[in-house]
C-alpha cells in the first residue's frame, strides 16, 4: 500500500515538475517517494538484476555505456540517464519504468555503501578515485575505506575494478569476485600512500605498481588490458585469454576508451559478449551534453566537462594539440565543492600562447593560478560574453570565423553553459540541460 | 646571490591533497618576476630531502601524514634546516607536522618534527570546514594585511609556551579550534597556519613576508607587483564571507 503510494507519488511529482519545465524532476519525485517509503529503492530492485557504477571520472559515461551493452541481447534495460546520482534520482529512474530486468545505476562515491546495501546488486564497477570535493568527501582514503567495507559485507557481488588505481585496489580486495581490468590511472597522486599499511606506492613506467614498504601490496594480474596505439588513435582490450577486441568510439580521449572497456568487462559478467557490448557502444556520441558541438552566444562551440585535478589533466591532454580559443568556467556552487583550491593541482601552464578567456563565479580564483601560471588571459564574469569574447579574440588575431571555441567547465559551470546553448536552439538536445539542472540539485541535497 | 634561491616543496607525493603546491609555486614567482635567481624543487618522499632556503610542506590525508612526519624525523634535514634559518611555510596537516604532538586516524598521538610548540589533538566536533577570516596582530613583526582563506580539518591545536605565537585571531571559521579563537602559530621563520591550499594565492602579503625572510640579506627583491588579479579575488572573497555572516545574523534575528 505504501509502496504503490510512494511510487504513484513519484511519478506525479516528476510529470508535474517536468511540466512546469523545472528539469526532469526526477530528483523532487525521488524524495517525495522516498518520504513515504523509506524502503522503496529496496523494493524497487528486487528480482532485476542490478549493475552500479561509481568512482571519481566517468560514472555518467560509464553508466551510459554499461547500459547500452548490457541491451546488446535485446533485454530491456532501465538507468538514471540524468546523472542524479543518489537514492531520490535511483528511485525516480525505476519508478519510471518497474518491469526492465536490467538495472543499471550511476551512483555517488559516498553513497555506494548504502545503495549497495539496499539493492543487492549483481555487479560493481568501481572506476577510480582522486581528489574531488574535499569539503564534501574529506578524504579520497576514507571513501575508499568505506567501499571495502561495503563489498566486505557483500558475498554475492561480482566487482569489476580498475586495476591500476592502488586506492580502488584496496577497497575491491575485500570482495569475494573481482575481475581486474587495467584501465590506467592519469592521475597518481593520490595514490602513492598505501592504502594498506601506510608505506608507499611505487608505480612502474608501465603502469604497474607495488607496496615499496613490502607489505606485499601491488598491482593484481588483469583479466583485460587497455592498449592504445597509432599515438593514441586507436585503442584495444586484450583479455588474459588471448582475445582481443577493438574499442571504437565516437566518444573522443584515452579515459572514454577507458571507461568502455570497464563497461565491456562488466557486461561479460552480465552475459553479454564483449564484441556485441562494445558494437553497442560504438554508437553514443555523447554522453550529458559531455563533447557536444553547439552554438552559444552564437558562436560555434565544443562543451566538455572536468571537475578534478585527475579530469582537468585528460581534457587539457585532450584539447593540447588544438591551438584554438579556449574558455575555461569554475563555479564553487553546492555541487561543485565550496573550496576550488584544487584549481593548483590542474596544469593549467598546459595553456599559455592559447587564447584563454577566464570565467564562471570564481574566475577570480581562475585568474589568479592562470596568472602564475604564465598565462595570458581576459577575465569575463558572465560565460556567454565569455565565449564571445574567445571568439572575438581569435578572431582579430587572424583565426577564421567559423572556427569552435573549446569551453572546459566543471559540473555546473557546464550546465549552465549547455542550458545556455539549449535556450539558443542551435541544434541542442534540450533534455540535456534539463538533466543537468537535476543532478545539481541532487547534490545540494547532501550537504543541507 | 650566488646560488639561486632554493624553493622546496616537500613530498608533494604524499602532502598537497588542496593544491598546496601551489604555494611553492607563488614563491618561486614572485621571487623570479622580481629578478631573483630561484629554484623550485618538488622534494618526493622516496629521497633524501633536498637543502633548500624555503620548504613548504602541505596538507594530506591521515595516513600520509602519518608517514611524511615520520619520514621527515628519520631523514633529519628539515629539523636542521630550520634551525639554520631555512623557512618553512605549513599548511593544514603539514601544520600539525611541525608541531610536537598530531593524532593518526585513530586519534592516537603521533610524534611531530617539533619545529613549532603546539600539539594537535582530534577535535571533538564536527570537522571545521569552510571560509577564515583572521587578523594578524598589531604591532607584531608579522603586521599584516586582513588573512583571507579556506580550512578543512578536524584536529584542533594548542600553543604551548617556548616562543610559538599565534599568526592571527579569527573573525571568521575555526582556526585552532582548541577555544582561544587564535589561528595558526609562528617561531622564528616557521610558520604554519589552517588556510589550506594556495593561502599564498589570497595572500600576497604573507607570501612576500616570508620570501622576506629567506631573501633578508638583500633588499632589493621587493619591488611591487602587479597584484590586481589577487586583490580581486581577496575583495571578492571576503566580501561574499561578510555577506554570509549577514545573512545569518539577520535570520537569527527573525527568528
Amino acid at each position: 500500500m505504501r509502496y504503490r503510494l510512494a511510487i504513484l507519488t513519484t511519478r506525479a511529482v516528476n510529470a508535474t515538475s517536468r511540466r512546469l519545465g523545472r528539469g526532469q524532476g526526477t530528483v523532487a519525485g525521488g524524495r517525495s517517494g522516498l518520504r513515504i517509503d523509506p524502503q522503496l529503492l529496496e523494493r524497487l530492485t528486487v528480482g532485476r538484476q542490478v549493475a552500479l557504477v561509481t568512482g571519481t571520472n566517468g560514472k555518467t559515461t560509464t553508466t551510459r555505456l554499461l547500459a547500452v551493452a548490457l541491451g546488446a541481447d535485446g533485454t530491456r534495460v532501465v538507468s538514471n540517464e540524468t546523472g542524479s546520482n543518489m537514492p531520490p534520482g535511483h528511485v525516480a529512474a525505476l519508478a519510471g519504468d518497474r518491469t526492465a530486468p536490467r538495472v543499471v545505476l550511476e551512483v555517488d562515491e559516498i553513497y555506494l555503501p548504502r545503495v549497495l546495501a539496499a539493492t543487492k546488486p549483481a555487479t560493481v564497477v568501481l572506476l577510480n578515485l582522486s581528489r574531488d570535493q574535499l569539503d564534501r568527501t574529506n578524504e579520497v582514503r576514507m571513501v575508499a575505506g568505506n567501499w571495502r567495507a561495503a563489498l566486505a559485507a557483500a558475498p554475492h557481488v561480482t566487482v569489476v575494478a580498475n586495476a591500476d588505481d592502488p586506492l580502488v585496489v584496496w577497497a575491491a580486495g575485500a570482495a569475494a569476485h573481482v575481475c581486474w581490468v587495467a584501465a590506467g590511472l592519469a592521475w597518481q597522486l593520490d595514490a602513492v600512500g598505501c592504502p594498506s599499511c601506510g608505506g608507499r606506492i611505487a608505480f612502474a613506467a608501465d603502469g604497474s605498481w607495488a607496496c615499496v614498504t613490502g607489505c606485499g601490496f601491488a598491482r593484481p594480474q588483469p583479466v583485460a588490458t587497455l592498449r592504445a596505439t597509432d599515438h593514441g588513435t586507436t585503442y584495444h582490450g586484450l583479455w588474459a585469454d588471448g582475445r582481443a577486441h577493438q574499442i571504437t568510439l565516437a566518444l573522443p580521449g584515452r579515459f572514454n576508451h577507458a571507461n568502455a572497456l570497464m563497461a565491456a568487462v562488466a557486461a561479460e559478467t552480465q552475459g553479454i559478449d564483449a564484441a556485441d557490448g562494445l558494437a553497442a557502444m560504438a554508437t553514443i556520441g555523447e554522453v550529458a551534453g559531455r563533447f557536444t558541438r553547439r552554438e552559444v552566444g552564437g558562436v560555434p562551440t565544443r562543451l566538455m566537462l572536468a571537475k578534478n585535478p585527475a579530469g582537468w589533466s585528460e581534457l587539457l591532454e585532450l584539447v593540447e594539440g588544438d591551438g584554438g580559443p579556449i574558455v575555461v568556467s569554475i563555479n564553487a556552487r553546492t555541487a561543485d565543492g565550496a573550496d576550488p583550491s584544487w584549481l593548483w593541482d590542474v596544469p593549467f601552464e598546459r595553456l599559455a600562447s592559447r587564447i584563454v578567456v577566464a570565467t564562471g563565479d570564481r574566475c577570480r580564483d581562475l585568474s589568479v593560478r592562470l596568472h602564475y601560471a604564465g598565462v595570458a588571459h581576459v577575465m569575463e564574469t558572465d560565460p556567454i560574453a565569455a565565449v564571445r569574447t574567445a571568439h572575438a579574440n581569435h578572431v582579430a588575431a587572424g583565426g577564421a570565423v567559423d572556427d569552435r571555441v573549446d569551453v572546459i567547465g566543471n559540473y555546473t559551470a557546464f550546465d549552465e553553459l549547455l542550458g545556455a546553448g539549449a535556450d539558443a536552439g542551435a541544434g541542442a538536445d534540450a533534455g540535456a540541460g534539463a538533466d543537468g539542472t537535476d543532478a545539481t540539485t541532487d547534490a545540494a541535497s547532501v550537504d543541507v | 646571490m650566488s646560488a639561486p634561491l632554493r624553493v622546496a616543496i616537500v613530498y608533494p607525493d604524499l602532502l598537497g591533497t588542496y593544491g598546496d603546491g601551489g604555494n611553492g609555486l607563488i614563491l618561486a614567482r614572485r621571487a623570479e618576476w622580481r629578478g631573483v635567481d630561484v629554484e623550485l624543487v618538488q622534494a618526493a618522499s622516496d629521497v633524501a630531502l633536498p637543502e633548500a632556503d624555503i620548504y613548504c610542506v602541505g596538507g594530506g590525508e591521515d595516513g600520509p601524514q602519518v608517514r611524511a612526519a615520520r619520514s621527515l624525523i628519520d631523514d633529519g634535514t628539515l629539523a636542521r634546516r630550520a634551525a639554520a634559518g631555512a623557512v618553512v611555510l605549513a599548511v593544514c596537516a603539514g601544520y600539525q607536522i611541525v608541531g610536537t604532538s598530531f593524532p593518526g586516524a585513530d586519534g592516537s598521538p603521533h610524534e611531530g618534527v617539533a619545529l613549532l610548540d603546539i600539539v594537535t589533538t582530534k577535535g571533538l566536533g564536527a570537522r571545521a570546514v569552510g571560509e577564515v577570516v583572521a587578523e594578524t596582530e598589531a604591532g607584531t613583526p608579522y603586521t599584516l594585511p586582513t588573512l583571507t582563506g579556506f580550512e578543512n580539518h578536524g584536529g584542533q591545536t594548542r600553543l604551548g609556551g617556548s616562543g610559538t605565537v599565534p599568526l592571527a585571531h579569527v573573525t571568521h571559521g575555526v582556526g585552532n579550534g582548541d577555544g582561544s579563537g587564535t589561528e595558526g602559530a609562528v617561531h622564528g621563520r616557521v610558520l604554519g597556519t589552517y588556510l589550506h591550499g594556495p593561502v599564498l594565492a589570497r595572500n600576497p602579503a604573507l607570501a612576500d613576508l616570508v620570501l622576506g625572510w629567506a631573501l633578508d640579506d638583500d633588499g632589493a627583491w621587493s619591488s611591487p607587483l602587479d597584484d590586481s588579479a589577487a586583490n580581486a579575488l581577496r575583495e571578492e572573497r571576503l566580501a561574499a564571507t561578510m555577506g554570509t555572516v549577514r545573512r545569518r545574523r539577520r535570520l537569527g534575528r527573525h527568528r
